[in-house]
């Protein structure tokens, strides 16, 4: 493999290789194909989410989930905090400028009104757990990204039309120029072509 | 494209009634969908329009000029009706969004599939029309430079907004629901904004949807987190929009008034918020599906389900007016009984009569197949619809006009700026729209790629064969 990565800087430098199927059968075949051969940095890119390619890639399944469940848990602190703070409590507070509480007293209500209190906090966990999940998921994602080797390529423009790509990685340890282009050749792919960071 | 015209609307349980007509294939799907992006010049029509919209909307930002530099005495608003047209406009534009989150999360989550063609300007069509909502509460707080005293900025005055009051909760939910409305809207758009980068014919073009998009190069490892957060979206998105309509309806049960301090609120301002949202879905389909041709997607069976639905909804909100009518007597309580009789045979009977006649008989009529199915039919239904709604939520407000003591009743006449401001806000619900579909993927198009039969990786398998 070493002596496909040339450090020359004018040249550009191979970063992976691809190959193109046109149905989604195909992809799933290629895929089990290239996870079974133990590849580790490797995609497929497909236009639309192909049912049941994660599970033959060995994708395991996403922690999202669990952090979502936490940041609705703090925004349902944060909006009980909120209101406690703001209409029942009488402390100063550092929140870059000095806040201070004020104890409303609304028609002899006690002050911790909790029924009243649940509609803002209801509101806010929805928020909290809304906005973390697209955070987290592009976060996790690498999104965005304003630039991609794959997105250099002609051919992977139909990767967002109707042609499913696998793309293998030079810097994986099993990577070699021939064996890797042999096992994807196999697979009977449209074509095979590689590309350059 | 061609212009066979196949039957899809027909129910056999041995077979999937298609979604997608006459495409066997992901390339034309795309083509076909991107057409109404990248065609040189819009269609005639759109240009028609859109100039209606803008001058509308044009004369909505004079008329709050106006408004800003004179005070709401320009309104008809008056003692004892303080809530007049704003507030009507608030409820009635907040009801339209509903459908659009209806079907982006609960069809999501519930799997109906046929809800991938129209979920992406049914989401627009719900941000649009909460920034037109979320405009009359604003400018009715008359001081409009004061507008932030709505949220719990820290001030000079070290005063805080009043968190038991429903007013208030209104605030949090309708700026919440706009907030994850847009972010569920843009999520879903990412893959479909980098088809249109990927297509992009223009530098300009390419840079500005290749930003949109986010670097978005479809990778199942993406898609795997993805799929999850839409999820997740949809099953946050799913409480949400019932609370925020629930909310709207607290502003009116929570307070003593009668005809509005009613427990039954929450449930009937949902299901006619649902009921006036898929109304107005028809409305914007029926004629976007015709000039942009999209009938291969938008197709009869996608209709007849939205009207199917207005019917459940329609009949829901005619059980609720029953239901008041009933309990007004049953309860005992003299001016809860004196305000529905007034509402049916007072001094706005005629708009009583309106509602009653839009929202309650006029969607029975979907009851009948044929009518189910006639476009024309349809759309007069749905513009029934969308009138009879405005005029629940104008019934429900004027209950304000005679109360509990006859010395401080009141008549409530708008004025022409009342009139020409709900008509401007057509005007920008209309302009945002019309720029959505000029510029952004107007069909969600992975997520109806994704819906094909050709889409499953076995579908070339006869049945019966091992599933690999």
């Amino acid at each position: 493999m070493s002596q496909l990565v040339t450090q020359q800087s004018d040249h550009p430098r191979p970063w992976g290789i691809m190959a193109e199927f046109d149905t989604p059968a195909k992809i799933m075949q290629a895929a089990k194909h290239v996870h079974a051969a133990g590849y580790r940095h490797w995609d497929c890119h497909t236009p639309f989410p192909v049912h049941g390619l994660d599970k033959v890639m060995g994708i395991k399944p996403t922690i999202l989930p669990v952090m979502v469940f936490f940041a609705g848990l703090t925004g349902c602190t944060l909006g009980l905090i909120l209101q406690w703070f703001t209409n029942a409590s009488t402390f100063d507070m550092w929140l870059i400028v000095f806040v201070r509480g004020y104890d409303f007293l609304i028609s002899g209500k006690p002050m911790m009104s909790g029924p009243a209190w649940i509609p803002v906090i209801f509101e806010s966990t929805i928020l909290f757990a809304a906005v973390s999940t697209v955070a987290l998921m592009l976060l996790m994602n690498g999104l965005p990204r304003l630039y991609h080797p794959t997105l250099k390529n002609r051919k992977f423009l139909r990767a967002s039309e109707d042609r499913f790509f696998v793309v293998i990685e030079v810097r994986d340890p099993q990577f070699s120029q021939d064996q890797t282009e042999a096992m994807l050749k196999e697979l009977d792919p449209i074509s095979i072509e590689m590309l350059e960071d | 494209m061609s212009s066979v015209t196949i039957d899809n609307t027909v129910e056999d349980p041995k077979q999937r009634a298609p979604l997608v007509l006459n495409h066997d294939d992901f390339a034309s799907v795309t083509e076909e969908i991107c057409r109404v992006n990248e065609a040189p010049k819009p269609p005639k029509a759109w240009y028609v329009s859109f100039i209606i919209a803008n001058m509308l909307a044009g004369l909505l930002v004079l008329l709050l000029a106006y408004l800003f530099i004179t005070g709401v005495g320009i309104w008809g608003n008056q003692n004892p009706v303080m809530w007049g047209f704003p507030i009507v406009n608030f409820v009635f534009w907040v009801g339209i969004g509903h459908a659009g989150t209806l079907i982006s999360a609960i069809l999501f989550l519930f799997r109906q599939r046929w809800r991938t063609a129209i979920n992406r300007f049914a989401e627009a069509m719900t941000i649009f029309a909460v920034i037109c909502a979320g405009l009359f509460p604003g400018i009715h707080v008359g001081r409009i430079w004061l507008a932030y005293w709505l949220f719990p900025i820290p001030n000079q005055m070290g005063m805080w907004p009043q968190f038991r009051s429903p007013l208030l909760w209104d605030v949090f939910a309708v700026s919440t629901y706009f907030t994850v409305s847009l972010l569920f809207w843009y999520v879903g758009m990412v893959p479909d904004l980098a088809t249109l980068r990927d297509r992009a014919t223009s530098r300009f073009k390419a840079i500005i949807y290749g930003l949109f998009s986010l670097g978005w190069r479809g990778s199942m490892r993406h898609w795997h987190r993805y799929e999850r957060a839409y999820l997740l979206l949809a099953a946050l998105a799913t409480p949400l929009v019932l609370s925020v309509h629930s909310v709207v309806s607290f502003d009116f049960a929570v307070s003593q008034l009668p005809g509005w301090h009613t427990t039954i609120f929450p449930p009937y301002f949902v299901a006619g918020a649902i009921f006036s949202g898929f109304a107005m879905v028809n409305t914007l389909a029926i004629p976007s599906r015709q000039i942009w041709g999209l009938k291969n997607f938008i197709t009869m069976r996608h209709l007849e389900n939205i009207n199917k639905i207005i019917l459940v909804t329609g009949s829901m909100v005619g059980f609720a007016y029953m239901m008041e009518f009933f309990i007004a007597w049953y309860s005992g309580a003299h001016y809860e009984a004196f305000a529905f009789i007034n509402r049916a045979f007072g001094q706005h009977a005629w708009a009583y009569w309106i509602m009653v006649s839009c929202n309650v008989i006029s969607p029975q009529l979907f009851w009948f197949k044929k009518i189910r199915r006639s476009i024309p039919l349809m759309f007069i239904v749905c513009l029934a619809v969308n009138v009879g709604m405005w005029f629940e939520r104008f019934v429900i407000v004027l209950s304000l006009e005679q109360d509990f003591l006859p010395s401080s009743w009141g008549y409530f006449t708008p004025t022409w700026i009342d009139i020409w401001m709900l008509i401007g806000s057509f005007g920008l619900f209309m302009t945002l729209f019309l720029l959505f579909i000029r510029f952004l993927p107007v069909i969600a198009i992975s997520e109806v790629k994704a819906v094909m039969p050709q889409a499953d990786p076995h579908h070339d398998q006869k049945h019966g064969e091992a599933k690999a």
